[in-house]
């Protein structure tokens, strides 16, 4: 076993404020030697505060960034030059293609002819090499970003930060990058940290997933346990949790749970000691079944009448009212199957492991 | 309109004629304008980059300066700098007054306000987050501002231009402090003044035609150069997807 690494950054009490806000308030961070941190939240969230902080480019109000244990203070350059940062914008000179791979290499001092080198080997691994003596100008947006991720992929960073380096970027685009940037971090195993707002890419990228809501660290861990357990009702909205309905547990027996949510039982497989908690259902995990007359005690049944469908792509979004309101997320073709439409009745179905409950006092 | 002709005329047989009086008052506005803009184009670009990127108090005092002295009035800062040079003035002791160093620091002066309003607006034009970018990449400040000069080489080569065209072209200024002497301060605009007030106005008309082919050829050159930098820009091969260009490819200034 590797003894437990040194963090490559860390985060102490750092606090930053804009115009007097606070936009960060961060007790305690360490991204971890050799690993990928996802960092998501909604827009507005802090996320890329947070990053330019990492990466020294904006001095925390208060508290310290520590690199590798030791505080960074005047030492921001030399640090600088072991990291290297991916914007939103691919932010390219007005060079060619070439040249602004190199730029960064330059400014460190890297010899000519290794320049060179290290340059074309990044471009062809993100399929740029035809493109090297092309200005950047005449590059579209997909291409652009493929130029600015084997410029800071040529660097060889120790530490590689990324801020929502796919978001400007179309679908198709978006999945080929991505599975090259994933290619590359896993080869390099360089120590990473990516922003974005994305679920999908911060669990499919990231070794931790940490949750940022308002400039708050809400909850960190490895993706299947922030995704599958958040810990409060912001982070299960956030996470994709569509369905948050406030029980009371009314029985337990052997890890099985029962908890009446708004007079209708509920029943998930937990066995942690609260009295009341939020009940949390993932709209893929609910499905639907016409109203024939089904029980309404019968456990993980919910019917309700149809209040709104949507439809997205191959998927209908249903939103059934229940009392309370329940999302259900079912393929058009169980949709059609099922016949329904707004203003129907219908019984909402989940599995009792596909509850989540957060505890409440 | 025969004035016109005249002028013509005896501007065309003053150069053939090899007279040496006319290549040494031109060769003189050259030296003197040249060396102010050099002088300019240091500090303004200083001055603009701390302008465009600087966020510290006064900004908007030093922003209405800067404006303000895009215009700055000749005869005022020929005033004030002969004041300062003056024999018992508070630099009299430097004895550069009626020299063409007194003459280079009026139209540094007046060059200055010019580089640095079009270096500032041509920074402050290019993307805010252009900078953290390239801090990213390992910039001190220095070489962050050497990279960004290159990204704005074509306005900076107007901003040039513009400073060496305010500095040749003023007249004011050069004559108050460098007395206008002949064959000693005389330059192309101070002889279109004297030859004007002497009545020889095909002689003026001479000079001035002179001033302003030379200010052509010295632009053309400018020109030549941007012309270059655009022309060695590697160029987008058939069929390349060009609709979404990373940055503008005519700025104002491309189009001067």
């Amino acid at each position: 076993m590797d003894a437990p690494l040194t963090p490559k950054l860390s985060l102490r009490a750092v606090i930053v404020r804009r115009a007097g806000r606070p936009v960060l308030n961060i007790p305690s961070l360490d991204v971890p030697t050799g690993r990928v941190l996802s960092v998501i939240g909604p827009n507005g969230a802090g996320k890329t505060t947070l990053l330019l902080t990492l990466a020294l480019l904006e001095r925390p109000t208060q508290g310290t960034v520590l690199f590798e244990g030791a505080r960074t203070t005047g030492q921001a350059l030399a640090l600088r030059r072991r990291m290297a940062v991916v914007f939103q914008e691919p932010l390219l000179l007005d060079r060619t293609v070439q040249a602004n791979v190199e730029t960064g290499l330059a400014l460190r001092g890297v010899s000519r002819g290794d320049r060179h080198g290290r340059a074309r080997t990044w471009l062809e691994r993100f399929g740029m090499g035809p493109f090297a003596a092309r200005s950047s100008r005449t590059l579209s947006g997909g291409e652009a970003q493929r130029v600015s991720l084997a410029r800071a992929f040529a660097l060889e960073p120790e530490v590689l930060l990324l801020d929502e380096p796919f978001s400007a970027l179309d679908q198709p685009t978006r999945e080929a990058l991505t599975e090259d940037l994933s290619n590359a971090l896993r080869q390099t195993r360089v120590t990473a940290v990516l922003v974005t707002h994305d679920r999908d890419e911060a669990a499919r990228l990231g070794d931790d997933v940490v949750v940022l809501i308002r400039g708050e660290l809400r909850q960190s861990g490895p993706p299947e346990s922030v995704f599958g357990a958040p810990v409060d009702a912001e982070v299960a909205a956030f996470v994709g949790v569509e369905t948050v309905l406030p029980a009371s547990v009314v029985e337990r027996r052997e890890g099985l749970m029962t908890l009446d949510a708004g007079g209708y039982l509920v029943e998930a497989v937990d066995d942690r000691a609260f009295e009341q908690a939020l009940v949390c259902l993932r709209p893929e995990d609910v499905t639907l079944s016409p109203a024939a007359g089904a029980a309404t005690s019968a456990r993980n049944h919910i019917p309700g009448r149809v209040r709104r469908v949507v439809l997205t792509g191959a998927d209908a979004r249903v939103e059934l009212d229940c009392g309370v309101t329940l999302v259900a997320r079912i393929t058009r073709r169980s949709l059609e199957d099922l016949g329904l439409r707004e203003g129907d009745d219908a019984v909402a179905t989940f599995k009792a492991t596909a509850v989540h409950l957060i505890p409440r006092q | 309109m025969d004035l016109l002709w005249d002028g013509l005329r005896e501007a065309f047989w003053l150069i053939v004629h090899n007279d040496e009086d006319v290549f040494e008052i031109a060769g003189r506005s050259l030296y003197v304008s040249g060396m102010a803009t050099a002088i300019a184009l240091v500090l303004g670009v200083g001055f603009g980059a701390a302008i465009a990127f600087g966020r510290f108090p006064g900004r908007f005092v030093a922003l209405t300066l800067v404006n303000t002295g895009m215009g700055l009035p000749p005869v005022v800062v020929g005033l004030f700098i002969a004041i300062m040079l003056w024999r018992s003035g508070p630099l009299g002791e430097l004895e550069w007054i009626y020299t063409t160093r007194a003459m280079i620091i009026a139209q540094a002066v007046i060059a200055t306000p010019v580089i640095t309003g079009f270096t500032a607006a041509a920074l402050a034009s290019l993307n805010p987050k252009l900078r953290l970018q390239v801090y990213a990449l390992g910039a001190s400040k220095l070489q962050m501002l050497w990279v960004l000069l290159r990204e704005v080489r074509l306005p900076l080569l107007a901003a040039i231009m513009a400073g060496f065209g305010a500095a040749i072209s003023e007249v004011g200024a050069s004559v108050m402090v460098g007395g206008n002497i002949p064959g000693h301060t005389r330059v192309l605009t101070g002889t279109v003044l004297r030859e004007q007030s002497s009545g020889n106005l095909g002689t003026a008309m001479a000079f001035g035609i002179i001033l302003l082919a030379m200010m052509i050829i010295v632009n053309a050159l400018f020109t030549w150069v941007q012309l270059g930098i655009r022309r060695d820009a590697p160029r987008a091969r058939d069929g390349a997807d060009t609709d979404t260009p990373a940055y503008p490819l005519v700025t104002p200034w491309t189009l001067r």
